[in-house]
């Protein structure tokens, strides 16, 4: 397959030789092959042998084109590079669609360990690492086995197993290899098995048909959006618990209100788009 | 393992979900569905539901092998037990409600992730046998699903004036609560709200205001 890519918004660079007629050549974004984006100009490139598209509708380098033309016994993929993906991922579910502000996952324990700094990082680094781990034994596990067999239906079952195995073996690996980390972060691993956002990390995998590389993205990106959102809220609650607040508000209700807001800030990153 | 102990009357095990203990806002178990599924009345209805039917299932189930089972492994056994409901409950809500099984999916799948059935099958089933354990998971997932219900009818009702989608307003008087950010706002105000009954009643405030469990 010849190499094509998108150079600009409007503009795909293609290797191999292209008809000079426009009309003739077919490009579909591959998630809806049935709409043709139109082609406005075929133009030679700098290099020999390359063709410069021009096309009307803006283009996104982090979508999958196919590319097609008639008389031409090629076809044509392009698709975003690997880096590019797994770090669109990784800001998508980092900040975009955190897992906290805008899934609302994982409260218990967010509500539960962001009383201070220490106890937030803590949690955040322990989570992010396990979470990981766990994301990418289910996302194999699940392609290997469960859908090749048909098994979609023990997903529920399956993953909330990986979980628990996961988070036993560690601490007991970790209280062998590494007593004095394990004193400071055993208390975490036990908390995670409580935590949802490490169950709907692989179930939205499963959902979505994830590729290796985004569940990688997904998993580690859900991780640092909890620390992230974790820590945030431990500086805040740290100068609350020294402010007056009225009686009926004192501990949880206010520390919802606080999330609230975060939340509200977090709605700016919906703008955000990685180029 | 300990004989069953004699339960307390009905009417006890019933409201102490209801009020005492609710689950949302009194003991703040499984927040993550009373902020997210909350923007209309009828996704809480279908949340609320669904984890009132597993609760009840496997607080029955799991007082029917607490005989059976080894002390030392409850807790995966529970797991299991309750997983395996929560897996037949979202199959049989994915084939009749598929409208709104589209959106609160994710939520029922992670039921099984929920405090507040592994802490009833711990704290009561383990000490009851099965009638009584019908009848405070019961309580228990009738006061989950007032707080879901609760909650959804004040955001749908502020955030788009319409209650069950039947529009009762002729205008949105604060959209800000529909928003990912009104859940947080609106589950917040409703635990300050129970808490000034509280005072009211006469109670002392629960330390921390509620608590929060993991």
């Amino acid at each position: 397959m010849a190499d094509a890519k998108v150079v600009s918004p409007h503009e795909i660079l293609v290797d191999g030789a292209l008809p000079a007629d426009a009309t003739a050549i077919r490009l579909v974004r591959s998630a809806d092959a049935d709409i043709p984006l139109a082609v406005v100009s075929v133009k030679p490139a700098a290099q020999a042998n390359s063709f410069v598209l021009t096309t009307a509708e803006t283009l996104n380098k982090q979508d999958h084109y196919q590319l097609t033309a008639k008389g031409v016994d090629q076809a044509w993929e392009i698709a975003p590079s690997p880096l590019t993906m797994v770090i669109s991922v990784i800001i998508g579910s980092a900040l975009i669609n955190n897992f906290v502000f805008t899934r609302y996952l994982g409260l218990c324990v967010f509500f539960g360990v962001s009383r201070n700094k220490d106890t937030a990082i803590g949690m955040g680094v322990t989570f992010t690492i396990v979470g990981l781990l766990s994301g990418m034994i289910a996302w194999a596990l699940n392609t290997i086995a469960l859908e090749p067999l048909k098994l979609e239906f023990m997903q529920i079952i399956a993953f909330i197993g990986i979980v628990a195995c996961l988070v036993q073996a560690t601490d007991l690996i970790l209280k062998k290899v590494n007593p004095i980390l394990h004193k400071k972060f055993g208390i975490y691993l036990v908390l995670i098995t409580t935590n949802c956002i490490i169950l709907a990390v692989p179930l939205l995998n499963a959902t979505n048909g994830a590729t290796f590389l985004q569940a990688f993205g997904l998993a580690l990106g859900a991780g640092l959006g909890f620390a992230i959102a974790l820590f945030l809220m431990s500086c805040a609650i740290e100068k609350v618990n020294m402010a007056p607040v009225p009686a009926i508000f004192r501990g949880l209700p206010i520390a919802f209100i606080i999330a609230g807001l975060f939340a509200l800030s977090f709605l700016g990153f919906s703008g955000l788009k990685v180029a | 393992m300990s004989a069953n102990r004699p339960p307390p009357p009905i009417s006890t095990m019933l409201m102490r979900g209801l009020f005492e203990e609710n689950p949302i806002f009194r003991l703040a178990l499984s927040l993550c569905p009373a902020v997210a599924v909350t923007t209309s009345v009828k996704n809480g209805l279908m949340l609320g539901c669904a984890v009132l039917v597993v609760q009840v299932l496997s607080s029955m189930s799991g007082s029917l092998v607490k005989h059976v089972i080894n002390p030392k492994i409850r807790i995966p056994v529970f797991t299991l037990i309750i997983a395996i409901w929560v897996s037949a409950m979202d199959m049989i809500l994915a084939a009749y409600f598929a409208d709104i099984y589209q959106q609160v999916g994710l939520y029922v799948k992670l039921i099984v992730a929920f405090a507040i059935i592994i802490s009833r099958m711990e704290l009561f089933s383990m000490k009851h046998s099965v009638v009584p354990s019908f009848w405070d998971g019961l309580g228990m997932g009738l006061g989950f699903l007032v707080g879901l219900v609760l909650a959804g009818a004040f955001r749908e009702l502020l955030g788009n004036g319409s209650i069950f989608g039947i529009a009762v307003l002729p205008f949105k008087p604060l959209l800000l609560v529909v928003l990912p950010a009104g859940g947080f706002f609106t589950i917040g105000l409703i635990m300050a709200l129970f808490n000034w009954v509280d005072v009211k009643r006469g109670h002392k405030l629960p330390s921390g205001g509620g608590g929060a469990h993991g």
